[in-house]
């Protein structure tokens, strides 16, 4: 039974005395063991066994389908060492794409199409047109693919032989599957083409939302994967066609829901009536739920699609919060997913539980997802203000356990909420600065500078903190030395008496004993500063206490362009990365919503001709703006804020 | 859409690999278990899908294997993750059991099994069935093979024409499994229950079969008067056999089944569920001495009913040693491994009641934040002969016009726990 036997490292010599030998050979067993030795140390990248082409190109006239399979499985592995012996197994392959059999003509041209060599895609041009209208379904589909791959090898001669539109033909095919297989071929096609695009209208894409129930599950992905490149022209007909659609959203296959979500999505950008819109999203909510508990690698797709889709549309789970709360076994990519869900959906009414929640998150193991969940409560103070005392008294509590990286995150995000709230919440000062031993991070340092700064007129003993903090200032983080430069200032500002010894010190540090530009540059701004404006404290106080912009939360949000092109790719690796397709994938087509008459607003029309031909030099700044230069400029904070709404950064 | 699938090792070294595209130069697979590494040494996150110098990589793991697909495209993750579990699911279906020595001990079928399931990195026919008809692991069939099943391109894509039982028999499964968590201070957080309908089905031919639940919502949409209990079904999955726009229109679940052992429908329901066993803890911490818990458990279901195997597993410092138990009934038993100690229960009796103690000794010296990490008490528990939602079969009508036969439908109630049914610890 156990074929690992075959697993032994073989000399070619030998398998080959094996395979030629003249001795009695009943049904080709022998024949079929030695192959299967051939196979197994193929697998093992046991490279000696090229030295067998020619004996394997004997072996592929035997009648025997087992053989064939065995041969063809080494021919695609081995033709591009020896592409002159691999050309000689062409004659067999185009026999054998002839047979009766549907098995046998479908296996040879796939394996056909599966060799990267020249004179294959050459001579498989004529026999796909045949098999494209091959008498059983089981071979069209094949031919559909194959189509799909002799255009990814040699596009031109693809395109030159008029086999695409022989599986444009496919689309009007009896056979379910066939149509299915025809259109992701198209798909596949022109997601890469330069000058095809697929456009499908409404008559056809009614018919394939009526075939869809006979399709089997995956043919269905592929089917609502075209139904992107519908674009109804009516609003009336675009709602009726999400309608039609929704069944599916009791689909088990987590790829049909999805895909079916994505097209209904799509489609609500043509339908005008908001009330149908809102039954339709509606829908979403409870086979989204379901998804969480499909395997964690589908949880997760599930849950980064929803944090997409909620964005949008947050009512439609917002009372339903619990559902993300974390299961303690949940591994953490899923956690954190959760996470910036419950974020997402934390309003002032569900706030208490949703506090509860995160508390227990902090006592976790992981350290990362404790982290994160102390900084989410830093947030959600900032995010929800009717609830910021509630999440400060939290915070606080967390503080008083002592753990080093809790006080240390909880003191990034207290800093954030002074800032947002400034001159509120003093009194937890005095708590923070019980605990300044347990900060070792720059991060966590620089935040409790700036806050012992920023207060330094109320803090009592202010000076003493910094003297603390600036003994070791030459070994800091050009962060941490920054802050405690700033806040000295600060310090001297506002107590002169008390900061005018240190800041002098710290001065000097600065602009004599540094290699960091920055930090000199910053030490010579405020030296400058404070010695031609000494005239009028006023004037340094101004500079030095100026009011920052306020912190918002928002900016975690997705901008509505990018949500836009998100919520086209629900399913998609872009919509788990959170990033615009041509920042990650080379060449690809970004989606777009097509212009129609029934079009509601877009924040990404395609760029057809007559619009790139019409742009003046004065839109093109503004495009720039908005598009390349933010994008240059935020590029990697955007991600990180977009992709890991919790991160670090 | 896949470029190429690989089974690999837990160290990341590949067994068996099919490439189906071509466009990912195979060196790709070189960085996967130096990133899978990179990414846990980083931080504990490490997605099921990430992408590294343009080349993405979405993988699963099944016992001591992983799964991956790699691509340079925009492909769609969750057909392609969904794809790579069903793969798990099929191999499992062949060969009994899917772990790294079945792929040597099976690499000819796996090699033309993965010819099947994928074609230039596309999903096709994933039915275990149908596929067992023209790929089998005893060779000498094959070669009677001439053409594949008509299912592979069939409107009816699960099953095969021509099957024959003497006897015709379903049997249906009813399967509710509940998760539950319990907040330290005794308050359900949450609570879902997690249906499932499991079918054999051992008919000839091509049977029609129709399924009558108590479903609240078709009663009212008949406006028949909702005498008797009715459910309400939050959402509801099917198998792809059943007519989903059927459903949509008047709730009627009917199908064509596949031959044998399939999940026909999975159901949700959010409702409030009073827990079926309640546990309440009280610990007492001495520091650098000894801990002690006082358990109790309750059955809070109806006397007529019976919960079969109850265990329960409660957290205890990883460094305590030393157990002392005392109970009532079943056994307790200390798991230094998983830092708990599980309390079993053979039989546990609606409206029963019992207690548990236990003392565990602690070094003296302590650890540096003992109270930190905080696990949940897991419970586990089957209660046969009962649903928590209250769900019926109603009926389950089978049809086959031509051959006529009679048939016997059998049905079996269970409640279980769910994955998660857990108590915080004060």
């Amino acid at each position: 039974m156990s074929d690992a036997k075959f697993f032994a490292k073989g000399k070619a010599a030998e398998l080959r005395m094996e395979l030629k030998s003249d001795k009695k050979d009943k049904n080709f067993a022998r024949r079929k063991t030695t192959l299967k030795r051939i196979v197994a140390n193929m697998t093992m990248n046991n490279n000696e066994m090229v030295q067998l082409f020619s004996d394997i190109l004997e072996c592929m006239h035997l009648n025997s389908l087992e053989i064939k399979k065995m041969c063809f499985l080494y021919l695609i592995n081995y033709c591009r060492v020896k592409p002159d012996l691999a050309n000689k197994a062409l004659p067999i392959l185009l026999a054998d794409i002839k047979d009766q059999s549907p098995l046998i003509r479908a296996l040879a041209l796939r394996t056909m199409s599966c060799v990267p060599l020249a004179t294959y895609t050459q001579a498989i041009v004529d026999p796909l047109h045949k098999l494209l209208g091959d008498s059983d379904p089981y071979v069209r589909k094949t031919a559909a693919f194959g189509v799909a791959k002799l255009w990814a090898a040699d596009s031109r001669l693809a395109e030159k032989s008029g086999l695409i539109e022989g599986v444009n033909q496919l689309l009007v095919d009896d056979n379910p599957t066939v149509v299915s297989a025809g259109l992701a071929a198209l798909t596949d096609i022109t997601d890469k083409s330069e000058g095809m695009k697929l456009a499908i209208g409404y008559q056809d894409a009614s018919k394939l939302i009526k075939i869809l129930p006979d399709c089997n599950e995956w043919s269905q992905t592929f089917i609502l994967n075209a139904l992107m490149s519908y674009t109804p022209q009516d609003p009336a007909e675009a709602l009726l066609m999400a309608e039609r659609l929704s069944p599916r959203l009791a689909h088990s296959n987590a790829a049909v829901i999805l895909g079916t979500i994505k097209v209904i999505l799509y489609l609500t950008h043509y339908v005008s009536d908001d009330a149908a819109i809102d039954m339709l999203v509606r829908r979403f909510g409870p086979p989204l739920i379901t998804l969480l508990s499909k395997p964690y690698e589908i949880q997760y797709v599930a849950l980064r699609n929803c944090f997409l889709i909620l964005q949008q549309y947050p009512h439609i789970l917002q009372s339903n919060v619990k559902v993300f709360f974390c299961k303690y076994n949940d591994p953490i990519y899923v956690k954190v997913a959760k996470l910036e869900i419950i974020f997402l959906l934390a309003s002032e009414e569900n706030m208490p539980e949703i506090l509860r929640e995160l508390r227990e998150y902090a006592s976790e193991i992981d350290v990362q997802f404790v982290r994160k969940a102390v900084r989410a409560i830093g947030k959600l103070a900032i995010k929800i203000e009717g609830s910021a005392r509630d999440c400060i008294d939290t915070l606080l509590d967390l503080v008083a356990t002592r753990v080093s990286y809790i006080v240390q995150e909880a003191t990034v995000v207290i800093k954030n909420i002074f800032r947002k709230y400034p001159n509120r919440y003093e009194s937890i000062i005095a708590v923070l600065c019980r605990n300044l031993d347990s900060l070792d991070e720059p991060e966590a340092k620089a935040a409790m500078v700036w806050i012992i700064g920023q207060y330094a007129g109320r803090i009592e003993n202010s000076d003493e903190l910094l003297d603390d903090f600036l003994f070791s200032f030459k070994e800091e983080a050009v962060e941490v030395q920054l802050a405690l430069l700033t806040a000295t200032v600060k310090l001297f500002v506002q107590r002169p008496a008390k900061g005018q010894e240190l800041v002098l010190q710290v001065l000097k540090w600065a602009t004599e004993e540094t290699d960091n530009p920055d930090l000199r540059d910053r030490g010579y701004m405020y030296w400058r500063l404070l010695s031609s404006a000494s005239g009028n404290p006023e004037i340094t106080r101004e500079v030095v206490m100026s009011d920052r912009p306020a912190v918002t939360v928002e900016s975690d949000r997705l901008d509505e362009k990018t949500l836009e092109e998100m919520t086209l790719n629900i399913g998609s690796l872009v919509s788990i990365y959170m990033r615009s397709a041509n920042q990650i994938f080379k060449g690809s087509k970004s989606k777009h919503l097509e212009p129609s008459p029934a079009l509601r607003k877009a924040y990404s029309y395609g760029p057809t001709e007559d619009q790139q031909m019409n742009v003046d030099a004065s839109s093109l700044m503004e495009q720039g703006e908005d598009d390349d230069t933010a994008a240059a400029f935020a590029g990697p904070n955007a991600f990180a804020a977009h992709g890991d709404l919790l991160s670090d950064e | 859409m896949a470029s190429a699938i690989f089974f690999l090792d837990l160290k990341g070294k590949p067994l068996l690999s099919r490439n189906y595209r071509g466009d990912v130069p195979m060196s790709a697979l070189d960085k996967f278990p130096i990133l899978l590494l990179d990414a846990e040494e980083e931080s504990s996150v490490v997605p099921p899908c990430f992408s590294h110098e343009g080349v993405n990589y979405m993988y699963i793991r099944h016992s001591n294997l992983y799964l991956l697909a790699i691509t340079k495209r925009n492909s769609n993750a969750a057909e392609i993750l969904l794809f790579l579990h069903k793969v798990v699911q099929v191999l499992t279906e062949y060969f009994k059991v899917l772990e790294e020595e079945s792929i040597r001990d099976n690499f000819v079928v796996i090699y033309e099994l993965l010819d099947e399931l994928m074609d230039f990195g596309y999903p096709q026919t994933t039915e275990t069935k149908i596929l067992q008809e023209y790929i089998t692991q005893e060779s000498h069939k094959l070669e009677v093979q001439v053409r594949p099943p008509i299912a592979v391109t069939n409107a009816v894509s699960w099953r095969s024409e021509g099957i024959r039982y003497r006897k015709n028999e379903v049997f249906l499964d009813v399967i509710e499994s509940v998760n539950l968590l319990v907040s330290s201070t005794g308050t359900v957080l949450r609570s879902e229950i997690l249906g499932s309908v499991k079918l054999k089905c051992y008919l000839s031919g091509m049977p029609e079969l129709r399924l009558g639940l108590n479903d609240r919502v078709m009663f009212e949409n008949n406006g028949r008067s909702t005498r008797g209990k009715s459910i309400e079904m939050e959402d509801v999955k099917f198998h792809q056999c059943v007519r989903l726009s059927r459903f949509e229109n008047d709730r009627t679940i009917s199908f064509i089944p596949p031959d044998g052992e399939f999940e026909l429908m999975s159901y949700r329901l959010n409702t409030q569920v009073k827990p079926l066993i309640w546990v309440e803890c009280a610990m007492q911490m001495h520091a650098g001495s000894r801990v002690e818990y006082a358990i109790k458990a309750r059955a809070q279901f109806k006397r007529r009913s019976t919960a079969n195997n109850v265990e329960i597993t409660i957290p205890v410092p990883d460094d305590a040693d030393t157990p002392k138990f005392r109970t009532t009934v079943g056994t307790v038993h200390y798991a230094p491994e998983k830092a708990a100690i599980v309390w079993k229960i053979k039989h546990f009796g609606g409206g029963k009641e019992f207690s548990m103690r236990a003392e565990l000794g602690l070094p003296s010296v302590k650890e540096s934040d003992p109270d930190r990490k905080k696990r949940p008490i897991n419970v586990k528990f089957e209660i046969p002969y009962f649903t928590t939602s209250g769900i019926q079969v109603r009926y389950l009508k089978i049809i086959e016009s031509k051959l006529q036969y009679p048939s016997l439908p059998w049905v079996r109630y269970i409640t279980q726990s769910g994955d998660d049914y857990t108590v915080r610890l004060p």
